[in-house]
């Protein structure tokens, strides 16, 4: 189908673009890189008053090391993010995940802050966010705020924003010594939506987790960061004590049932990722069997 | 509100200025405004890849970008690509292989295999096919369309040396 009418103002500026969406409130979506948006305008689910589109706005492009601060403009693209040294370096992670966004076409104009804007709870990134303990950095006329990523996601395609702010960058922290990613996802095929997958951070220390943070996504209403990871920090994991992880988070998810799998189907496979991601990040093949029954 | 727009824009290397609606895609600016019908729409939601262009180089779906978004950007269709011969060698690999039945995809699996091409000399199989993954085919079962792609691949390598 074809998007219904609009009226469409291409920001000049990150004010300009904040004035329209003060003038417009929650008649107006802002466009980014619409590879979210236009599908939803064109499959008729969204029908905004007006489009304000940010895609010109050099302000909003970027990756910089600030410190121990990776900052990256909500405009970054996911090629961007699959090519930045910057990225390979201090959070691969992100690299990593968007190999598994979509197809390179649809890579050439998502953008981070569109992907984190609109927060499909089985998108890659905003589960990386929490993995990550990321910060979002949004705009809006009283200034700038901050919001750590656990805050930001609040439901399916709900955040934290309001209609008059902006989201204009994503600060990571660099990853440090000892830091060890993980991702792996559950789809149908390569480039689909998961059925189930896993962003994982973790810091690993003579061969215990001394951090570990799980962000599972496609396993409810919003990217959830696994508490059932509590059980495997400074513990000696054995094959025991992850079987009572696996349980933990099994308890702890409430997936929904639609036509990829049941909500038993995604507690069975968010397990198999946790082993699977024990195993790689301990370096332990052994653990991705789980214990003998 | 929802006034039409002008625009200006090169398509395939011709400057092009118009007043649109903002809601006209840019599939369908290429299809209906410009008459070129060899880009062509499928799903019109990203899915299926038969409107896949060249925006600035790099390959997009047309049916996921507003005309008003290229806004003095480069377009690049499968006319301007077929016209210009840089996919001739891949164009007739794909009728030597039969890597086309019906043709609705071919467009843009000549796009999406062109872009392929550029970055990286000698893709592997796997690589082809994750390169294609945005593409459907309801004919042919892929297959021809991976021989066809391989095959342009090896000949050009083989030019090159």
């Amino acid at each position: 189908m074809k998007a219904a009418a609009f009226a469409y103002a291409r920001a000049t500026s990150v004010v300009n673009a904040l004035e329209l969406l003060a003038a417009h409130g929650d008649k107006a979506k802002v466009l980014s890189g619409g590879q979210s948006l236009m599908p939803a305008m064109n499959l008729r689910l969204l029908s905004p008053d007006i489009l304000v589109d940010i895609g010109g706005l050099a302000e909003l492009r970027g990756i910089a090391v600030r410190g121990d601060v990776l900052v990256v403009g909500a405009l970054t693209r996911h090629v961007d993010l699959l090519g930045s040294p910057e990225i390979a370096l201090h959070a691969p992670l992100l690299r990593d995940a968007v190999a598994h966004v979509a197809h390179p076409a649809i890579r050439n104009r998502g953008t981070i802050g569109g992907s984190l804007a609109h927060a499909d709870p089985a998108s890659e990134l905003p589960a990386c966010v929490l993995a990550l303990d990321a910060t979002i950095v949004v705009r809006g006329p009283a200034g700038e705020r901050r919001i750590a990523a656990t805050e930001f996601f609040k439901g399916i395609y709900e955040t934290a924003l309001s209609p008059d702010e902006l989201l204009v960058a994503v600060e990571v922290p660099v990853a440090g010594q000892g830091v060890a990613f993980f991702f792996q996802e559950y789809a149908r095929r390569h480039g689909d939506y998961a059925i189930v997958g896993l962003a994982a951070c973790a810091v690993v220390a003579a061969g215990s987790f001394s951090d570990l943070r799980l962000g599972f996504f496609a396993v409810g209403d919003r990217p959830v960061l696994a508490a059932a990871a509590g059980k495997l920090i400074n513990a000696s994991v054995t094959p025991a004590l992850l079987a009572e992880a696996t349980a933990a988070l099994a308890d702890e998810l409430d997936p929904q049932e639609d036509q990829q799998a049941t909500a038993a189907m995604r507690r069975h496979l968010a397990a198999v990722l946790l082993r699977r991601c024990a195993a790689a990040l301990l370096a332990r093949p052994e653990l991705e069997k789980g214990a003998t029954r | 509100m929802s006034a039409p727009v002008s625009v200006s824009l090169l398509v395939n290397g011709e400057p092009i200025d118009a007043v649109v609606l903002p809601r006209l895609n840019l599939a369908d600016f290429i299809r209906e405004h410009l008459k070129l019908t060899g880009t062509h729409v499928g799903c019109e939601h990203g899915v299926c890849g038969a409107c896949t262009v060249r925006v600035d180089g790099e390959i997009v779906r047309s049916c996921l970008m507003l005309t008003v978004q290229a806004q003095g950007a480069s377009v690049e269709t499968i006319e301007g690509l077929s016209d210009s011969g840089e996919i001739a060698d891949l164009q007739a690999a794909f009728r030597e292989r039969n890597a086309l039945q019906c043709g609705y995809c071919t467009p843009g699996m000549l796009m999406t295999a062109q872009d392929l091409l550029k970055h990286v000399s000698m893709p592997d199989r796997p690589a082809i096919r994750e390169h294609l993954s945005g593409n459907y085919c309801r004919c042919t079962g892929y297959q021809a369309i991976v021989d066809a792609v391989e095959a342009t691949a090896r000949t050009r390598a083989e030019r090159r040396a």
